[in-house]
């Protein structure tokens, strides 16, 4: 095992046995808040690979909305239903938009990179919710979805999409593992540095700035249509709105982002803590969440995963 | 045919010339040192050769092939590398680290997007690079935290990966002490030596010019104003005025040394 797959990597299978074995001991509402938690750690993954090569971007809801619209429409307009097929060109599309928008934005850095992903995400936000025949602010339901040719709906269809998150984001933290190992992955860490350098070993910087824009938008683009199968709507306002990109932002900081396990862990941690700040301190949610990101900048500048490194450090 | 060839290379910053109509030839496995005061045109012409800068007029021909258009990146994979006066290599990570992204990145073809970068063939040639350049011993360190003299020689070593036709370095010596200089360019001249590479290297320190280079290209205002061997540049009248007080200070120094013994 130890040959084949790295220790994060275990960690990730490990995770993942847990995660499907759980599904039969929790409530319903927790397995949906797992749902959604994935998929959107899946957007926070895309987002590290952009940290840790020195870009933000604020807009990363382009990508998870591009997601869940392409399931939505495709559902809608063509036979298709299955939620692996629907997810795989959900990932194709959002990759696709992600590449061409990248061929610009890959020729900015710091507020510029960030500010234009954002520039983007409110120009496709303004093109949805004035179009009333994608249901405008409402959005739309999106129903009738199968597995492998079974129809599923209700509790079935809750557990199925569980299952497939759970899967999904353990293969595609495992392909983000190794990609980051890689020398493409290194490269993310030589480019924050010093771009200069990079220049002059030979290796074009906007490429490979694209090329990790590209996974960042695909990674965005699974978590969006997992989340919309999850919820069966898609609209403007929950999927693409400037407001969605920054709750990403939060959970990437709250996170860190030392290991691809960290943005899971900080996605399911920044979803129970807004269900219970709802819950319990409706009044004061927000201000209990921006605490939390007040605290966690302050004493955990590396995020909630250097918790984990001090740990096994010291162990 | 020469190695590289410039023709008429200017470069212009407004009303400022900072390169005036260079025509030079470089011939295979020379020892060029480059030398002239402050803002002579030196580091300028190195920017424009490795595609940092573009001419204002004038082109550039490696191996009999235009290269005055091309990038960086691109002129990198033809062959020319260089390093700089301020080393340009990644801070935040290990010297061992630097090298090991270096040797990946110089594999042939499309860069892995899965394939482990740690791999024993890479490991084993970022150890034994380290090895030939002195700095095994900084192997895990952060490179921000390292001596200047270690991070000019990364810079070098990094610049030599691509295992290139023509390397320039700029002032690999400054901002180190004295008693390193000598230490730095030995490691250099001596990685390079075996591999029959032509070294062009900008220098203030006229002993080290004298000493390891086998022709000096000498800068004023812009323009090369002698080039030929070491004895017969550093009596040219031009350079005893122009490259200022260094020179007289030389040779004051012999005349001193001499009274002395």
């Amino acid at each position: 095992m130890r040959g084949i797959f790295s220790k994060t990597e275990i960690g990730l299978l490990l995770a993942l046995v847990v995660f499907l074995l759980s599904q039969f001991a929790l409530p319903d509402w927790a397995i949906f808040i797992g749902t959604i938690s994935l998929a959107r750690g899946l957007v926070v993954l895309g987002l590290m690979i952009l940290w840790r090569t020195g870009l933000i971007s604020f807009g990363q809801a382009l990508f998870f909305g591009t997601g869940g619209y392409t399931v939505g429409l495709l559902r809608i307009n063509t036979g298709l239903s299955d939620i692996i097929l629907l997810t795989v060109l959900a990932i194709l599309s959002s990759g696709l938009l992600a590449y061409l928008l990248g061929l610009l934005i890959s020729r900015y850095r710091e507020i510029f990179f960030a500010m234009l992903c954002l520039a983007f995400s409110m120009m496709l936000y303004g093109l949805l919710v004035n179009n009333e025949k994608l249901g405008g602010t409402d959005g739309f339901n999106v129903f009738g979805l199968t597995i492998f040719g079974i129809p599923v709906q209700g509790e079935t269809l809750q557990s199925v999409n569980f299952v497939w998150i759970c899967v999904l984001a353990c293969v595609l933290g495992i392909g983000v593992n190794r990609y980051l190992s890689s020398t493409m992955g290194n490269l993310s860490a030589a480019i924050r540095d010093n771009e200069i350098r990079v220049e002059y070993l030979g290796v074009s910087v906007k490429r490979t700035i694209n090329v990790k824009f590209v996974i960042a938008g695909a990674l965005a683009g699974a978590g969006g249509a997992v989340t919309t199968m999850a919820v069966g709507h898609v609209d403007p306002d929950a999927m693409v709105y400037w407001l969605v990109s920054g709750e990403f932002v939060f959970v990437t900081i709250l996170a860190g982002t030392g290991n691809v396990a960290a943005p899971f862990l900080g996605s399911i941690l920044f979803e129970l803590l807004r269900t219970y700040a709802f819950q319990y301190l409706p009044l004061v949610w927000q201000l209990t969440m921006g605490g939390v990101l007040l605290i966690t900048i302050l004493f955990l500048p590396n995020g909630l995963w250097s918790l984990v490194q001090r740990t096994a450090t010291k162990e | 045919m020469a190695l590289l060839n410039t023709h008429e290379l200017s470069k212009s910053f407004g009303s400022v010339v900072a390169a005036d109509r260079i025509t030079v030839s470089i011939e295979e496995k020379e020892v060029i040192g480059v030398i002239g005061a402050n803002g002579a045109g030196k580091t300028t012409f190195v920017n424009m050769v490795t595609g940092y800068l573009k001419p204002t007029s004038g082109r550039i021909f490696f191996q009999g092939q235009d290269i005055t258009p091309l990038s960086p990146r691109e002129i990198t994979h033809l062959g020319i590398c260089r390093s700089f006066q301020v080393p340009q290599v990644f801070m935040s990570l290990s010297a061992f680290d630097n090298l090991m992204i270096a040797l990946g990145v110089v594999q042939k073809g499309v860069i892995p997007l899965l394939r482990p970068l740690r791999r024993k063939e890479l490991i084993d040639a970022a150890g034994s690079i380290l090895d030939r350049y002195g700095i095994a011993e900084y192997r895990d360190r952060e490179t921000g935290l390292l001596p200047q003299g270690v991070r000019k020689l990364l810079d070098i070593a990094m610049a030599m990966v691509h295992n290139p036709k023509l390397v320039l370095l700029d002032e690999p010596t400054s901002g180190v002490s004295v008693s390193e200089k000598y230490g730095i360019m030995d490691v250099v001249m001596n990685a390079l030596k075996d591999l029959g590479i032509t070294v062009m290297f900008i220098e203030h320190d006229m002993d080290i010019v004298e000493r390891y280079s086998r022709r000096i290209l000498a800068f004023y205002d812009g323009s090369i104003v002698a080039d030929g061997t070491p004895d017969k540049v550093l009596e040219n009248e031009k350079v005893r005025e122009f490259v200022i007080g260094e020179e007289i200070h030389r040779k004051g120094r012999k005349k001193a040394g001499a009274k002395n013994a």
